[in-house]
């Protein structure tokens, strides 16, 4: 990973150009082709949505529609460790929603968000499908099963 | 192959490996080695057994032993008192809640008794990442009987006369989907599987790609015989990092063993099978919309006809079926379309994986045959309701479900009993809500996933979704008035009628059911309490004086500091610093603490 300021640098660019010639510069592997470059900068912002545009000669606008439409996309630079809340309904029902709460009131930040030194950000997820667990919080890879909202403390501070 | 004389059969799934299972593998594997014993005794990392309550599992074999919540410090104490002096580890043992003892062999837990497991027979037996293991175990041998005993029609007939339909919502028949696909002729057709698993609490398919991913290859290869296609394409979802690396290992598995790939089993058929993944997105179970997803557009629904069997993918014949589906097909074209016809009801036959969540004691994943009841489901198999509380719904099929009460118990379960109950089949999530569950709260809940994942192709989903999501809310802020609820049912029935996808059309259903089974809990927000006790707007926690034994238990939870008071003296909340999360509550152990 590697952050992103303003224009790309040729490097990046050329990481781009490569991604996109693994898939025979084919737009109708889109999808796919995102998702290595999102793996590779972190987020998608226009900048490298518009190189990808030009390799694929598809318009900005269909690129921006994509990444808009689905949620695993990002135009924001994700925290250093990313938080994610599960919603689904197994989670809900065992009381993830004054997990989340507590979560947004320690950090101070909403959900979509990142802590300004960029450590924690804060998203909401539906199912990782380890229901037996609920409720379930994940910061990086690592998940954490049957949090209470008095176990937030203590799992943030094991990044900090 | 070496021959070991016990195997130690390890949960791999996500459940599992969040509570430590890779580690619990690796500390076996030490202890074994120490021994000298790595030999004699083999671990096998294999897919869910289901049980992801009592998480991790460990059994052993031949003689069936459930080791339960296992320990990656347990490890040692495994081998040296089972493998090594053949005693079994009491402590380890699942204990029957009821009866209070230990089931020393798995086939004796209640739990399993009433399962019969079709689509999950190689989950938690074999070793996924080893296409030779799901070989020993039959596999592949259907793929080898349709290409040599039966014409492509024929092994149709197959599916059709077996009744299987399919598993991912709507219960279209399987072997007429099929037939459809056929008939139309092009040289370029898809065979496509929906691995996009969106239902909130449903895991089935995730499981079943965790471990047994050869069985959807092998169903995907027939499905190509069938219909006359040559590329398979599954469809997954990005949040499934492990059933992806799985299904990649027994891909190339099966490109080295010549059963995807130019002329397989030496047939002339040519199959080959491409991964696609989905970026989160709940229309895209559609097959429509997931369809344009894997074309590289946004997920957008599109009407129906022309359907995919005719115009799918690209434009050409494509036939999409869901994991659960494609997972029983092998078996039914080994064992025939009457056995598998023999289980089930009239109109639904063979079995249902069902993803048992919310507050049942049981969480885990089951298969039983069509008409089991709920009541067998979620008190039998599913251990009852958690902490001894009430039963009071279960939501089935998922954001495009309903709840059903305690009158439908008895009914067996199939896709028509559960239309007609209010509800659906959906993809088999069931959560299980007890009497401190808010039904108004819950349909707010479904609401808002609807409402976030809508499309926005159509104005009655997008909007009138919106609407009701704002009405429930106000209501649950105590500013409802009895004419919201009216308002309700006319939105509800509207979008029904007049949305686009299945997604819209069934969107309303969370709310219509529970303001059919639970009217009086919207009346009584209208009137300003909540049953249930779970609306903030419409509590306060209260500290009973006289049972407060100034333990100090809840001051220390509280993640406020809205309560004082000095040790072995009654407590007191601050209303106005109380956040209403309840810790304190569930933390008492003197029920001194009541929801006003």
């Amino acid at each position: 990973m590697c952050a992103l300021k303003e224009a790309l640098s040729p490097v990046n660019i050329k990481t781009i150009k490569d991604i996109c010639q693994s898939y025979n510069n084919n737009a109708g592997n889109l999808i796919n082709i995102l998702h290595r470059v999102q793996e590779e900068f972190g987020y998608l912002p226009i900048e490298v949505q518009e190189a990808v545009a030009r390799e694929l000669s598809i318009s900005v606008a269909k690129i921006y529609g994509v990444v808009s439409f689905y949620t695993f996309f990002t135009m924001k630079p994700k925290g250093k460790y990313p938080i994610s809340v599960c919603l689904g309904t197994a989670c809900y029902v065992r009381g993830s929603e004054p997990i989340l709460e507590e979560l947004k009131k320690t950090l101070a930040i909403n959900v979509g968000e990142t802590t300004p030194d960029g450590f924690f950000s804060l998203d909401s997820l539906r199912c990782v499908g380890a229901c037996g667990l609920a409720p379930v919080v994940i910061v990086g890879e690592k998940v954490y099963g049957r949090v209470e909202v008095h176990d937030i403390g203590k799992i943030l501070s094991e990044y900090k | 192959m070496a021959q070991y004389k016990m195997h130690l059969l390890v949960c791999g799934g996500t459940g599992c490996r969040a509570s430590e299972s890779t580690k619990l593998v690796e500390n076996l594997q030490t202890v074994l080695r120490t021994n000298g014993l790595d030999n004699e005794v083999q671990v096998v990392t294999t897919g869910c057994f289901g049980f992801c309550e009592k998480g991790p599992i460990v059994k052993v074999m031949p003689d069936n032993t459930f080791y339960v919540e296992v320990k990656p410090k347990d490890a040692e104490e495994i081998i040296n008192e089972h493998a090594i002096k053949g005693r079994k580890v009491s402590r380890l043992l699942y204990v029957d809640p009821k009866k209070e003892e230990a089931v020393s062999d798995s086939k004796h837990m209640g739990f399993y008794q009433k399962q019969i497991r079709i689509a999950l027979r190689n989950c938690g037996f074999i070793n996924p990442e080893n296409i030779d293991e799901y070989i020993a175990r039959d596999g592949y041998a259907a793929l080898g009987k349709a290409l040599t005993e039966y014409s492509p029609e024929q092994t149709i007939d197959v599916i059709k006369k077996s009744g299987l339909r399919g598993r991912g919502g709507a219960g279209f028949p399987t072997g007429l989907k099929w037939e459809f696909a056929s008939k139309y002729k092009d040289n370029e057709k898809y065979v496509v599987c929906n691995a996009d698993e969106g239902d909130p609490g449903a895991f089935m398919d995730r499981s079943i790609l965790e471990g047994d991913p050869h069985s959807i290859l092998e169903a995907m290869i027939i499905c190509g015989y069938c219909i006359g296609a040559r590329n398979g394409l599954i469809y997954i979802r990005a949040e499934y990092p492990l059933a992806i690396q799985r299904l990649k290992i027994a891909i190339n598995q099966a490109r080295e063993y010549g059963l995807l790939g130019e002329n397989i089993l030496g047939s002339s058929l040519s199959f080959d099978i491409e991964i696609r993944y989905g970026a989160g997105a709940f229309v895209c179970g559609e097959e429509t919309a997931l369809i344009h997803s894997m074309e590289g557009e946004r997920g957008e629904p599109t009407v129906k006809p022309p359907f995919p069997a005719e115009a799918g993918y690209l434009g050409k014949p494509t036939n999409v079926n869901n994991v659960e589906t494609y997972a029983s097909v092998p078996v039914i074209i080994l064992k025939g379309a009457d056995w598998f016809s023999s289980i089930g009801t009239e109109k639904s036959k063979g079995t249902k994986v069902f993803a048992l969540a919310g507050k049942i004691n049981n969480v885990g994943l089951i298969e039983v045959p069509m008409g089991t009841t709920l009541r067998e489901v979620i008190f039998e198999i599913g251990g009852g309701i958690k902490n001894g509380k009430a039963f009071k719904a279960v939501q089935t099929g998922g954001p495009s479900g309903g709840c059903l009460t305690e009158k439908h118990l008895d009914i067996p379960i199939d896709f028509e009993n559960l239309v007609a109950s209010g509800s659906m089949m959906g993809s088999g999530g069931m959560i299980v809500m007890d009497e401190d569950d808010c039904m108004v709260s819950v349909a707010k809940f479904y609401l808002e996933f609807t409402v976030e994942e809508s499309c926005g192709k159509c104005a009655p989903c997008r909007v009138g979704n919106k609407r009701m999501q704002e009405i429930l809310d106000q209501l649950t802020k105590g500013n409802g008035t009895s004419e919201m609820i009216d308002q309700l049912y006319n939105l509800g029935s509207v979008i029904k009628d007049t949305a686009l996808c299945g997604l819209g059309q069934t969107s309303p259903n969370p709310v219509l059911s529970t303001l059919q089974n639970f009217h009086n809990e919207y009346v009584a927000h209208v009137e300003g309490r909540c049953p249930a006790g779970q609306c903030r707007a419409f509590i306060q926690f209260l500290i009973i004086a006289k049972k407060c034994t100034g333990c100090t238990a809840c001051t220390r939870v509280c993640p406020t500091g809205a309560i004082t008071g000095e040790r072995k003296q009654p407590h007191t909340i601050d209303q106005l610093a109380c956040i209403k999360c309840g810790v304190c509550q569930r933390k008492c152990k003197f029920n001194a603490i009541e929801v006003m």
